[in-house]
């Protein structure tokens, strides 16, 4: 297959991004679910921003914070050596702005779904607040977890304005699928353009149908 | 000993108590929806951040002049809600291992086995909670909370979410249990009914304070605390022992200090058994010659010791000494004025019905 690297690339990337976004927005949204400071609503629309904002935008303001000039892009250029502009760490935190909200809402929404009652109740038995989010709140969410995962990866493959702007074209770095239909297409190679674009189109559907029905199966599990 | 002194404001409401709690048996929280005492609860197990002081025994809880605040999951208090709080992604038996598994076995030696046993939970052990019924739930809740080995335990309306049947199903463990495994507990309840059976003591809270702390039958017995109390349900304690059983009518004979009463017979009761009865006031008649030709055939003999009329009200209450225990009567403050009664005269009680509320503790 004449672009397998663009598509080991982009699950590479949307793997890294989910795997990133996991680690982050959980403890994120644990808190927007649980706070009473003022600085929440701000927060929450700064987090839905991505949503609105064409990705032009986006990803112009991010290729100017990351770019070497910058006091991030210098600071990673001293840590790391290279920039983080055009490059796959820089397609990761670029992809990790724009699909926040994908898996920030949905956890958000699943916390507050928990409620407190569960994790008073696991501290009345004993259970620290780290070991009772991990043994009550997390199996109670994991409706949430599946839809923030599988839609967080799923955008992130959709992506292609950030990644342009941020990340450009270079094969094995930053040429992901969406930019390789692209330029086949610019480039008038239409049967390419063809199979890239299928392949997505199926890959989608397939993705958001299996969120679906999962949630509408998967029985909270049982131990 | 549990000596607490803490304040609190939660929106409206200002809690201030400063009490120390015997923590033998049970002790009942009680007082109208809104008085504070599931705060009260929520800040002895934790749940809730007040200032001041609370020590168990030895162990300091609270101490906010000396910036000590023990989280609730080293108090190692029971807390059971009144909603049960059952974790929905476990088992029955899932919940009661989640509580068994994190237990200061130090405490106690208290098995898994036994609690399961006595709240007769073993068929119940592999079912998932939302198919349980409401009352098996609270059974389970509380098998739950007697696992995680509290050394208090903490009760906050466990029946109040329950119909009176599922009720029935849950008190003889409530009745039985604290005092089967030995823990001081705390019962939140609104309930007259319930505290009278429950509780060996009572504090009474109404808007955040502490109005009366005392033994359950002389806090029930107390006309001053009848706004609180409540006028309906409002009652008094006896004890009494078990003679007999009349087959013939169906009747179980008591005796009272030397006199005499009945009630529909309790076949489980036997002969020498000591029982708790509650007599309510409005089921309490008073007459100033011994009645004949009456219905009524618990006739005991009393001496008024308390009489209040009710201003801008068609009622008074009295308190009626019989033998070593009180009773209350409700009369109309027309019948108090015909017969003319008055503090320290002899009467005639005549009793209506009687509640058995279970075996004296």
């Amino acid at each position: 297959m004449p672009e397998a690297g663009a598509i080991v690339l982009t699950l590479q990337l949307a793997a890294m991004t989910t795997i990133v976004l996991l680690l982050l927005g959980t403890p994120f949204a644990w808190w927007l679910a649980n706070t009473r400071s003022r600085a929440k609503p701000v927060l929450e629309a700064l987090t839905a921003m991505p949503l609105v904002l064409p990705p032009t935008v986006l990803g112009f303001y991010l290729l100017i914070l990351m770019s070497p000039d910058s006091a991030l892009g210098a600071f990673w250029v001293q840590v790391t050596g290279s920039a983080l502009t055009f490059s796959f760490s820089g397609l990761v935190v670029a992809s990790v702005f724009y699909s926040l909200p994908f898996m920030v809402q949905p956890l958000q929404n699943a916390f507050e779904g928990v409620g407190r009652g569960p994790l008073e109740a696991a501290a009345t038995l004993g259970a620290s607040p780290l070991n009772a989010f991990f043994t009550v709140v997390a199996p109670l969410s994991v409706r949430g977890f599946l839809t923030a995962t599988v839609l967080s990866f799923a955008h992130t493959i959709g992506e292609f304005g950030v990644v342009l702007m941020v990340g450009g074209n270079i094969p094995g770095e930053t040429r992901v699928i969406s930019i390789a239909v692209y330029e086949q297409v610019e480039t008038l190679n239409y049967a390419q353009a063809h199979q890239l674009s299928a392949g997505l189109l199926v890959f989608s559907f397939v993705v958001l149908l299996a969120v679906y029905l999962a949630n509408r199966r998967i029985p909270v599990r049982v131990f | 000993m549990l000596s607490v002194d803490v304040q609190l404001t939660l929106g409206s409401l200002t809690l201030e108590v400063d009490q120390n709690f015997e923590l033998s048996g049970i002790t009942a929280l009680f007082g109208p929806s809104g008085s504070g005492k599931t705060s009260l609860l929520r800040v002895l197990a934790g749940l809730e951040r007040a200032q001041g002081r609370i020590a168990f025994g030895e162990d300091v809880w609270l101490d906010s002049s000396a910036n000590v605040d023990v989280p609730v999951h080293r108090r190692g208090v029971g807390y059971m809600f009144q909603d049960g709080r059952l974790f929905g992604h476990l088992s029955v038996s899932g919940n009661l291992r989640y509580a068994d598994r994190r237990a200061d076995r130090t405490r106690d030696s208290l098995s898994f086995a036994e609690v399961v046993s006595a709240l007769d939970l073993e068929e119940l052990l592999p079912r998932r909670i939302d198919g349980l019924s409401g009352g098996e739930k609270q059974r389970v809740a509380l098998g739950r909370t007697l696992l995680s080995r509290p050394s208090l335990l903490l009760l906050d309306e466990p029946l109040s979410a329950l119909d009176s049947d599922r009720k029935a199903e849950i008190l003889p463990y409530l009745l039985k249990l604290p005092g089967q495994f030995g823990l001081p507990t705390l019962y939140v309840s609104h309930s007259v009914e319930e505290v009278a059976l429950l509780a060996d003591r009572t504090l009474v809270l109404a808007a955040g304070r502490v109005r009366a702390e005392g033994e359950t039958a002389q806090i029930l017995e107390r006309l001053d605390l009848q706004a609180l109390t409540g006028r309906f349900e409002a009652g008094a304690v006896i004890h009494a022992d078990v003679r007999g059983h009349d087959a013939n009518f169906h009747l179980t004979e008591l005796v009272f200090d030397g006199q005499t009463i009945a009630m529909p017979m309790v076949p489980q009761l036997t002969a020498g058994d000591q029982v708790r009865l509650r007599i309510r006031a409005r089921d309490v008649s008073i007459a100033t010659q011994r009645p004949k030709h009456l219905s009524i055939r618990n006739i005991l003999d009393g001496k008024i010791l308390e009489l209040v009329e009710e201003a801008e009200s068609a009622y008074a209450e009295l308190l009626v000494q019989v033998g070593e225990q009180r009773i209350r009567a409700r009369l109309t403050r027309s019948a108090v004025a015909d017969l003319a009664l008055e503090v320290g005269q002899s009467v005639y009680v005549l009793v209506k019905s009687v509640t058995f509320d279970g075996h004296a503790p």
